[in-house]
């Protein structure tokens, strides 16, 4: 239990580090796959190559070398282009919604087809159990069964 | 209690598809105003030009189509990353110069591009005449636009008259549409 609680501690640790710094020393490439170009959505800038991706890509240098965080330099790109610059869009208002939506209704439907697959399984009349065999096989014809007792009691004879 | 349960939840998955459906025909909606008003001026008619309030390019003023009625307007969608923007800006600046003692009003609408990259670009050409900016785009679908720059001239009554003009203007193009412009009520 301790082993599994320190790996859980460390491996949260090394996600969070991370995104720290990438948080606090932006690189381009933290941003590019995040914010989309306006003229070409949904490519983000890092599949562009439209003339408006390469300013903003220069925007984000920019900002960058001017020591702003990675929210800052989002904030900037929103207050011009609106939220949709953004690749996936924020956790707050209106917009918790994109989020909330697919989980819950992802949660619905697996709650929906267990409670369905439990009902079948319940309605699901028990089969006839089959005679089994004497050798514990499925059971014979009776008309084989009875031709292999009549070449066994020859045999025997 | 567990057909009623069952009721309930039917009723609000009908709700929610419902919803989806209402916000997929308000987004055809909008992006058919456009092409709904390019079809009508092509065929001769002057439907309304659709309002706007937008932030000044330059100052901290808003700009709204509302506040050039009674003028006629040369209604020009441009961004500074737009090559032939470039060709185009000098030609409005002479328009806007010689015909503002007509009352004649150029408004460029700075879409879809960086703020400092508009102000830098009206500064390298000069310009004048009014300029609106519109990150977001917000104005671009319910014109119709499908890409910079595009053109559209309203009359004084705020009609969209003349013809769209859907890429780079030319001068002959530009006078032909001002005359109109000015001929219309």
């Amino acid at each position: 239990m301790r082993r599994l609680l320190v790996a859980t501690l460390l491996l949260a640790l090394a996600v969070a580090a991370p995104a720290a710094a990438s948080e606090e020393r932006p690189t381009l490439a933290d941003l590019e796959d995040e914010i989309v170009c306006p003229v070409c959505t949904p490519e983000t800038l890092e599949q562009s190559n439209s003339a408006v991706a390469d300013r903003m890509r220069a925007f984000i240098r920019q900002r960058i070398a001017a020591g702003d965080t990675k929210s800052e330099i989002k904030e900037k790109l929103v207050a011009q282009f609106g939220e949709q610059v953004l690749a996936a869009p924020p956790k707050s208002g209106f917009n918790v919604l994109a989020w909330a939506l697919p989980l819950t209704g992802g949660l619905l439907a697996g709650v929906g087809v267990g409670l369905l697959a439990l009902r079948w399984s319940r309605a699901r009349e028990p089969e006839a159990p089959l005679e089994a065999s004497s050798n514990g096989g499925p059971p014979l014809d009776p008309e084989l069964e009875q031709r292999v007792d009549e070449e066994l009691a020859r045999f025997d004879a | 209690m567990a057909a009623r349960a069952k009721i309930l939840l039917q009723a609000a998955a009908v709700a929610v598809v419902a919803l989806l459906i209402a916000l997929l025909g308000w987004q055809i909606a909008k992006t058919e105003e456009g092409r709904g008003l390019s079809a009508a001026v092509a065929a001769g008619e002057a439907p309304p030009a659709p309002g706007f309030t937008l932030d000044s390019l330059e100052g901290e003023e808003d700009v709204s189509l509302a506040d050039f009625r009674g003028r006629p307007v040369v209604l020009n969608f441009w961004a500074s990353w737009c090559g032939p923007c470039k060709d185009e800006a000098p030609m409005l600046q002479s328009a806007w110069e010689r015909y503002g003692d007509r009352g004649l009003v150029v408004l460029g609408i700075d879409a879809q591009d960086l703020k400092v990259d508009g102000r830098r670009f009206a500064e390298r050409y000069a310009l004048t005449y009014p300029l609106a900016y519109d990150g977001n785009g917000s104005t671009l679908g319910r014109y119709g636009l499908t890409g910079f720059p595009e053109t559209w001239f309203v009359s004084r009554r705020g009609r969209l008259v003349g013809e769209y003009i859907k890429g780079p203007l030319d001068e002959e193009t530009l006078e032909r549409n001002i005359q109109v412009l000015l001929g219309a009520a």
